[in-house]
């Protein structure tokens, strides 16, 4: 009986010890799920969720702080491919949080002072310029995140939506005819 | 010569229609008075516009040129003014507007000066590079620019396959071509094989066009091997010709020069033959106009034609026609605008009628009986990627190697329940490149914006240890300053020459105006106090705010 008992407690110790060392270890430094959530967000950095950036917001809904419907960019799509990962229920997009079509900002030249406002606003540095210099912005780099908006003095900065064209076209769902029933 | 052939999986007999259009000779299309040339008639970059409207072009002038490695040059395909470079309609499945130049001819045809080329003097890569110029793709439908399919690179090309297989129904252009100019064609394909530095040649033309297996067999030099194919639908698709002449398997995801072998349509070898030897760009090709027309038939249309006008050629379309498919009837699109012009992916238009093209049967359900995968050239299984692209779940559509589907629509010409499967793939492919294009901007925004706030804090960093650092200094100096004279001699005369300096700085800019506002024409002046009103405009409401 003692035996037994000294054995198992041995056994015990043992196996814990290695867990214990295992654990400190191979010590997953990130949370790898936050890694996960980043990369189905659309990166556009645009804070509408309210959380200033895309990982600040995964990290939210990694920790269970934030629902999975805030983002208007990555839309219902979105909303979906995250459901999926986290095992949870797809659910609309939020109050207010309706998707705009995909857009990219434009300075209008003439108005433009240089005021570099803009150029510190755009999350993803695609703006150029220096003060007293005209303002361009990259469009191939634009997240379309509006951030740009709201700092700029002359209100010289407007969104365009992004037109399709021959190359971005997509072909069509299929539409599904169905056989009428008298 | 008796030679074995390997028969691929799958394939489909559809009706030939060949007989419509194959009886006359190709017929050349009289001179227009406008003619549409795209800049994007190629897979690749675009070309860019290198005339401004108002311009005079000649015959064979470049209007588009290459812009990037896969890339090829588009042509003036007569004299005459270039009248706008906007967008316009393209033969595209979307019937959506791309740029073009579109020319007005002045009916002279007066071409630039055509300097042929003594190929087999040249070395194959300044070959190459004027072929690039010459603006040659792949007319055989791909239109892949030429000259790179021409650079062997890295892998030995050993077998050079010539593509006449021509296997879809209603088309006749390239039956035609090889009947009529057989020598022509063979010095084209004799250029290739010059610029490839491969040893064989091997042709693959459709049993079902003797005339033309004849003609060729009658030019080709003892060395090559003009092979009779059976006829099967796809056996023109590259892949499956391949392996139909050599036994040879394209791998997946792969191009046939991974194993050796390159495959040239016979309109592209004729067209080479055109750019060599007479100096000619591609400004013309072969397109067969068929269905429901007066007088179906070949014709040699310039590039940039109005499709309308090659209507207006074949005796217009007879009364009761319901719309135009580009392309043949398997892999073809319906034309959205009849005023988009010939490109060089154009081999040919159908005027449908309801008698030739009956509506599509209405879909039924998926059965699983698995006469698509029968019937696919791919050795793909239809239905299982149907069910995945149907219910948008790409990933395992493509886990089905959705992307080795040449969409020869051999699969929903066989299906019971009318299902247009291509259709599904072809959605299903553009929705993954679209993601993967969104995937790659995410990825970039990320790297930016994580160096944008590494860059930020760095900055505020160094910041701080500057003022760190400064603060330090200016106490040591606040403590040396009590006692001994200032610890550099020199530092007097320094401020001395510093203040001399700004003192004269002060007075130029007292005494000097600036010359270049002197002597302004008045246009100028105007602009410079209208820019001036505006700006104290702007500072007002700014001082407002």
């Amino acid at each position: 009986m003692l035996a037994a008992i000294l054995v198992m407690a041995a056994i015990g110790l043992v196996l814990g010890g290695i867990l214990g060392w295992a654990s400190i270890k191979f010590r997953v430094a990130d949370d790898p799920l936050v890694e996960k959530i980043d990369a189905i967000l659309p990166q556009t950095q645009c804070g509408q969720c309210g959380f200033p950036g895309c990982k600040p917001y995964a990290e939210a809904i990694a920790k269970g702080e934030a629902d999975i419907n805030l983002c208007p960019p990555g839309g219902a799509d979105g909303v979906k491919r995250l459901a999926d990962l986290l095992g949870v229920e797809p659910k609309a997009l939020g109050e207010g949080k309706e998707p705009k079509p995909k857009s990219v900002a434009v300075i209008d030249e003439n108005t433009c002072i240089g005021c570099t406002l803009c150029i510190q606003a755009c999350p993803v540095d695609a703006i150029v310029g220096a003060a007293k210099q005209m303002h361009v912005i990259v469009a191939s780099q634009c997240t379309g995140c509006e951030l740009c908006l709201p700092p700029c003095p002359v209100d010289c900065i407007s969104m365009q939506v992004i037109q399709e064209d021959v190359l971005s076209w997509k072909w069509r769902y299929p539409v599904h005819m169905m056989k009428r029933v008298a | 010569m008796k030679t074995q052939l390997f028969t691929f999986h799958g394939g489909v007999h559809p009706e030939q229609h060949k007989a419509e259009s194959n009886a006359a000779p190709i017929s050349v299309m009289p001179l227009l008075p406008r003619y549409v040339v795209p800049m994007r008639q190629h897979i690749g970059t675009p070309a860019r516009p290198v005339v401004s409207v108002g311009d005079r072009v000649l015959r064979g002038q470049i209007v588009g040129a290459a812009e990037g490695y896969v890339s090829t040059a588009a042509h003036a395909p007569t004299s005459g003014r270039v009248v706008a470079i906007e967008a316009c309609a393209v033969p595209h499945p979307s019937g959506l507007f791309d740029l073009a130049v579109v020319i007005e001819a002045d009916g002279e045809d007066l071409s630039i000066d055509m300097q042929p080329l003594d190929w087999r003097a040249l070395d194959p890569s300044a070959l190459r590079n004027r072929i690039r110029d010459m603006g040659l793709a792949g007319l055989g439908g791909a239109v892949f620019p030429s000259y790179i399919k021409l650079n062997p690179g890295a892998q030995k090309i050993h077998t050079l396959i010539v593509n006449g297989a021509e296997c879809e129904p209603w088309i006749t252009c390239d039956d035609r071509l090889m009947r009529e100019r057989a020598a022509e064609l063979a010095r084209g394909i004799e250029i290739m094989r010059h610029a490839l530095g491969c040893t064989t040649v091997l042709l693959g033309i459709e049993d079902n066009k003797p005339e033309a297996l004849a003609a060729m067999r009658g030019a080709a030099p003892p060395d090559w091997r003009v092979m009779s194919v059976p006829t099967l639908y796809p056996s023109g698709g590259g892949k499956q010709l391949t392996y139909l002449l050599t036994g040879v398997e394209t791998p997946t995801g792969g191009r046939s020069t991974d194993v050796g072998i390159q495959v040239f349509n016979v309109g592209t070898a004729y067209s080479l033959y055109r750019a060599v030897e007479l100096g000619e760009p591609l400004i013309s090709r072969v397109v067969t106009l068929t269905g429901h027309v007066a007088q179906p038939g070949n014709f040699e249309a310039r590039i940039g034609t109005p499709l309308a006008d090659l209507i207006a050629a074949a005796g217009g379309a007879l009364p009761g026609a319901s719309g135009e498919i580009v392309g043949g009837p398997m892999m073809g699109f319906d034309l959205m605008d009849l005023a988009a012009p010939v490109t060089k992916a154009v081999n040919c238009l159908i005027v449908k009628s309801p008698s030739l093209f009956p509506p599509k049967p209405v879909e039924l359900p998926c059965i699983r009986c698995g006469a698509c995968a029968r019937a696919c050239p791919a050795d793909l299984q239809p239905f299982e990627m149907y069910w995945y692209s149907h219910a948008k779940n790409f990933g395992h559509a493509q886990s089905y190697h959705l992307f080795d589907c040449i969409e020869c629509g051999c699969c929903a010409y066989v299906c019971p329940s009318h299902i247009p499967l291509v259709d599904y793939f072809r959605f299903a492919k553009s929705e993954i490149w679209e993601r993967e294009r969104e995937k790659a901007s995410a990825d970039q925004a990320r790297v930016r914006h994580e160096f944008k706030a590494f860059r930020l804090e760095r900055e505020k960093r160094e910041k701080a240890e500057k003022f760190a650092k400064a603060a330090e200094k200016s106490k040591v100096a606040g403590g040396a300053d009590a006692g001994a004279a200032p610890a550099d001699p020199d530092a007097e005369k320094k401020k001395a020459i510093l203040q001399a300096a700004l003192e004269r700085a002060a007075q130029a800019k007292q005494t000097v105006t600036p010359k270049n506002t002197d002597n302004l024409p008045p246009r100028v002046q105007q602009e410079i106090d209208a820019i001036e009103t505006r700006r104290a405009g702007v500072e007002n409401t700014e001082s407002q705010k």
